[in-house]
């Protein structure tokens, strides 16, 4: 899932210091299962928001609405009589959503409330980790589940590198060598002549937007 | 016991106080209460195991809020007593009405 923060109040108090009558805007699926974006959190910055223009004499019309998902057309398009109404919006969505938001409305400034941090996984309530960087060539299957881009921190591809220590990273010794993770795994699974393979370099062509378009929906793309 | 406390403090009665969240204290206090103090079982007691310590993280939260909009962070408190001390109750509706009454009205009802 992606996972964001919410920013801190006074950078999202500044960004809208001359507005004067925005929608709020959250969604209902990654950031809400994070408890960054979702209803509940857009209750309480509205709140915020609305509590401290009154405490600076500046008072704004502040209105709230959440989404299914921001990063959908078919749910964008449930806000196209309402955006009208606002000189601006807020989003409390990842920055994939508040993007495809502020594509449908170009004439209206979009601001964003979040700041869209990992892909990561939830650890327990409220508590989440980065897992992977959605680098395109994924090779768990050789790492035995362990993403050498994302844990290792030099994101060596073919290690460990000689900067490995007693399990951790000469980087830091609050930071475990993904590479030693993988070794102790497959030495494990009894398939450690696996890490011998040499992984071909990354492509770093994915570094520019990627588009992906699922087998059998081809038609799709080609028609819009 | 028939014990007399001030009379300006609304009870709104919850299962637990892990049932209050975030919101209904901002709430309170957008809409003008001076004050909101959320009043738990004793740490360690709760019926539902942590509900009391959620709420008294919560409270935390909206404390870090308040002072963040800039209104006194202690017009929210968190009490903490066993469902057989009464008096205790009273005393505390005692002591939040007095700390509120030094505080002053919430500012944001004038403006």
């Amino acid at each position: 899932m992606i996972v964001a923060e919410r920013k801190p109040f006074d950078e999202i108090k500044e960004m809208i210091k001359e507005r004067k009558k925005v929608l709020n805007i959250g969604c209902g699926t990654c950031v809400a299962v994070c408890l960054a974006g979702g209803e509940k959190e857009v209750d309480v910055l509205t709140t915020e928001i609305e509590m401290a223009r009154k405490m600076d004499e500046n008072p704004i019309e502040i209105d709230k609405i959440t989404i299914e998902r921001q990063c959908d057309r078919e749910y964008l398009e449930a806000l196209d009589d309402m955006v009208k109404d606002y000189e601006a919006l807020l989003s409390m969505a990842c920055g994939a959503g508040i993007q495809f938001l502020a594509e449908r409305y170009p004439e209206i400034p979009v601001y964003p409330a979040v700041n869209t941090t990992f892909i990561g996984i939830n650890q327990n309530v409220g508590w989440y980790e980065e897992r992977c960087r959605s680098c395109s060539s994924c090779v768990l299957g050789m790492t035995a589940g362990v993403c050498p881009v994302t844990m290792c921190a030099k994101g060596v591809f073919n290690g460990p590198c000689g900067g490995t220590n007693k399990g951790k990273c000469e980087i830091s010794a609050d930071q475990p060598c993904a590479w030693y993770q993988i070794y102790e795994r497959l030495e494990k699974q009894g398939r450690l002549d696996e890490i011998l393979e040499v992984v071909p370099a990354q492509d770093w062509e994915n570094q520019k937007p990627r588009t992906v378009v699922q087998p059998g929906y081809e038609k799709v793309k080609e028609e819009s | 016991m028939r014990l007399n406390y001030p009379t300006n403090i609304k009870i709104i009665r919850v299962p637990c106080t892990g049932k209050v969240d975030v919101m209904h204290m901002l709430g309170a206090i957008n809409k003008g209460a001076d004050g909101v103090y959320c009043v738990g079982c004793l740490e360690g007691s709760c019926h539902y195991n942590e509900g009391n310590l959620r709420c008294k993280e919560r409270v935390n939260h909206v404390q870090t809020i308040l002072e963040e909009v800039g209104i006194e962070r202690d017009r929210v408190r968190m009490y903490n007593l066993s469902s057989g001390e009464g008096p205790t109750f009273a005393e505390y509706a005692k002591e939040m009405t007095e700390h509120i009454k030094n505080l002053g009205p919430n500012p944001l009802k004038n403006k």
